[in-house]
């Protein structure tokens, strides 16, 4: 297959084929932490230095097992990783800032069921990236996920103090609203090809 | 009221548990995957074979080939870094039928996965078949049944330049309805995204492979058995 | 089983189906329910491999519940996850590959659904093997009908076909961007919008049973 250029693996991440508004990865953090800016942010940072971690373990994983024709462990063992990295970044976070520690709660250990993570993984083994590719791509979908983490936090922010539909409240207007953004991202379509 | 805190479990509980549920886990996985190893091997090479004779309608059998940058050789065992697979295709009687090749380049939602018919007799591409795409249904998967469009798959010119080492001409997809070229593909009106990614697979494919192909044709003229 | 009991275990059944539906209720698993339900076939696959992993993993979860310690409680509900997953894609590969091909990556997402996770957490590890599996075959159910909702409304709407079985004739011009990403999102908002209406209407007749007319 024919190579892709690290720039067009970057837009593409980040823009044109956006984890959470065109792959529906990461909805459930999405939808959870987007309520505030301030939050938001960290979040999808933490979420990006994951998704890096990782995505080099997974480069890494995935060698080793095919030299040792492993392959039907990929997926215990990248969900493993995954975790440890997560349990890595807690640790961190704990110690550097108890006070964001605090504030993303319960959506810190959930970063280990974000489905944008293992998909990062596994969608870059699946496309065969090399190691730069890989961690190319990573970067490129832990900033998309960051990018639409903090746009949606934005409009949430500002809905919160307009009269809205009581019946629409909640998760349903914060999907519409989702729907609203992929319908803009998909105006990125072809872009860097 | 503070509840006394629980004792925390020795390390070697800890490994002695971990250790069992992995065991359990571990037989699961293998039995699943021996079990089904077969089964998915078979449907595989099913459906490349319905693949395969659908883009060459003469092949009755067909011989899967690596081409290396040393030259042809039957596929088996390990793939060489760097080798491009074909499949040899042959007619009742046993004579070369066409060749038939994987490609696959990104198009709009993911990797637009085709297999193409090459014929040596016009030195061309005599057709496509999509193997797997995801494009948008009702545009991008228009490639799939627009027969102008695949149309332009019946006698696309790959031949070699003079030193063999290149296509003469790169495979282009150009605006719909500007294509003067037999090297050029148009493509479909509002689904450009994806017309350029068949055009893409095709010519970065064959850029790879026919170089290395052409000159050893002739090993392939008889089957082999 | 007494009648109690059956009463019970067809509660547990019942629960995830209706009240505690993971798609509309507890909107968990939103991942693979808004990216494999652009037809309805795929929806019913998804949501059986999911209902498979769940069952399977609930069932082996509770059997180990007693000798799992707390520290590694999660990292062991996570392996065993992770194992149904690796099976439920060896047995679609060895079914059938257009519904591999069809659901892609989001057989491998299985093992992050929260829905598992969450079942396996919340409730296997605290009840015996048969009230775990039966409580999780609902749950799957309840997640199959909301994957179908989502996959019928999406295919009918997108392609004017269910089940693949064309509707309209071949001149309906279908609603595209119901089969692409912002289609999934604004169908879900509406389902659980029609849901919300609904629960408001039942909490009003039920706050006030005297006016004859609702609000």
């Amino acid at each position: 297959m024919a190579p892709e250029s690290l720039g067009q693996i970057f837009v593409a991440a980040v823009l044109a084929n956006n984890f959470v508004l065109a792959m529906f990865l990461g909805l459930c953090p999405f939808l959870g932490v987007s309520t505030r800016l301030d939050t938001a942010f960290p979040m999808g940072v933490a979420t990006t230095f994951v998704m890096l971690v990782a995505s080099l373990c997974a480069y890494g994983l995935n060698l080793l097992l095919t030299m040792f024709q492993l392959e039907f462990l990929r997926l215990i063992s990248y969900i493993v990783v995954i975790a440890s990295a997560v349990q890595l970044v807690e640790m961190f976070l704990k110690k550097t800032s108890p006070v964001l520690f605090r504030a993303l709660g319960i959506y810190l250990p959930l970063i280990t069921t974000n489905c944008a993570v293992l998909g990062v993984a596994l969608f870059q083994t699946a496309r065969e990236y090399s190691f730069t590719q890989s961690l190319v791509f990573s970067l490129g979908g832990g900033a998309g996920f960051t990018l639409a983490l903090v746009l949606m936090a934005s409009v949430r922010e500002r809905l919160q103090l307009s009269n809205v539909l009581g019946l629409v409240q909640g998760t349903a207007l914060s999907l519409m609203l989702a729907g609203l953004l992929s319908m803009a991202f998909m105006g990125f379509a072809g872009l860097g090809s | 009221m503070s509840a006394p805190v629980p004792a925390s479990t020795p390390a070697f509980a800890l490994i002695r548990t971990l250790g069992l549920v992995s065991t359990i886990c571990g037989l699961i996985i293998v039995g699943a995957y021996q079990g089904t190893y077969d089964a998915a091997a078979a449907n595989r090479r099913l459906a490349l074979e319905r693949a395969v004779f659908k883009v060459i309608p003469a092949a009755e059998s067909m011989v899967e080939w690596q081409a290396t940058p040393q030259g042809i050789r039957p596929a088996g065992g390990e793939a060489t870094a760097g080798a491009v697979k074909f499949y040899a295709t042959y007619d009742a009687a046993g004579a070369l039928a066409g060749i038939a090749v994987e490609a696959g380049a990104k198009g709009y939602a993911d990797t637009v996965r085709i297999l193409y018919g090459y014929s040596h007799g016009c030195q061309c591409v005599s057709g496509i078949g999509v193997v797997s795409m995801k494009e948008t249904p009702g545009i991008g998967d228009k490639i799939i049944t627009d027969k102008a469009f695949l149309a332009n798959f019946q006698a696309l010119d790959v031949r070699l330049n003079a030193e063999l080492s290149a296509l003469a001409n790169e495979v282009k997809v150009v605006k719909h309805g500007s294509k003067t070229n037999a090297w050029q593909i148009d493509a479909i009106a509002g689904a450009t995204v994806t017309s350029r990614a068949v055009g893409k697979a095709i010519n970065d494919s064959a850029q790879q492979l026919l170089p290395r192909l052409v000159p050893e044709m002739e090993k392939l003229r008889k089957k082999e058995s | 089983m007494s009648d109690l009991a059956q009463a019970r275990t067809f509660d547990e059944f019942m629960e995830g189906i209706w009240r505690q539906n993971p798609v509309f209720v507890m909107v968990l698993g939103m991942c693979p329910t808004l990216a494999v339900t652009v037809s309805a076939i795929n929806a019913l696959s998804m949501g059986l491999a999911t209902g498979f992993v769940l069952v399977c993993s609930c069932g082996l979860v509770s059997l180990v519940r007693n000798i799992v310690p707390k520290e590694v409680r999660i990292a062991t509900y996570i392996v065993i996850i992770a194992t149904f997953v690796t099976v439920v894609d060896y047995v679609i590969q060895a079914v059938s590959l257009a519904v591999y091909d069809a659901l892609g990556a989001f057989i491998q997402l299985i093992v992050v659904n929260c829905i598992i996770l969450g079942r396996a957490e919340a409730h296997a590890s605290k009840h015996p093997p048969l009230k775990a599996m039966v409580n999780a075959l609902g749950m799957s159910i309840g997640f199959v009908i909301g994957l179908l909702a989502l996959g019928v409304v999406r295919e009918i709407l997108g392609a004017g076909t269910l089940f693949g079985f064309s509707l309209f004739g071949a001149n309906f011009q279908p609603w595209v961007v119901m089969v692409l990403p912002p289609g999934g999102f604004i169908v879900l908002g509406a389902w659980l919008l029609l849901f919300a209406a609904l629960k408001r209407r039942k909490e009003a007749r039920l706050a006030a049973p005297g006016d004859g007319h609702g609000a």
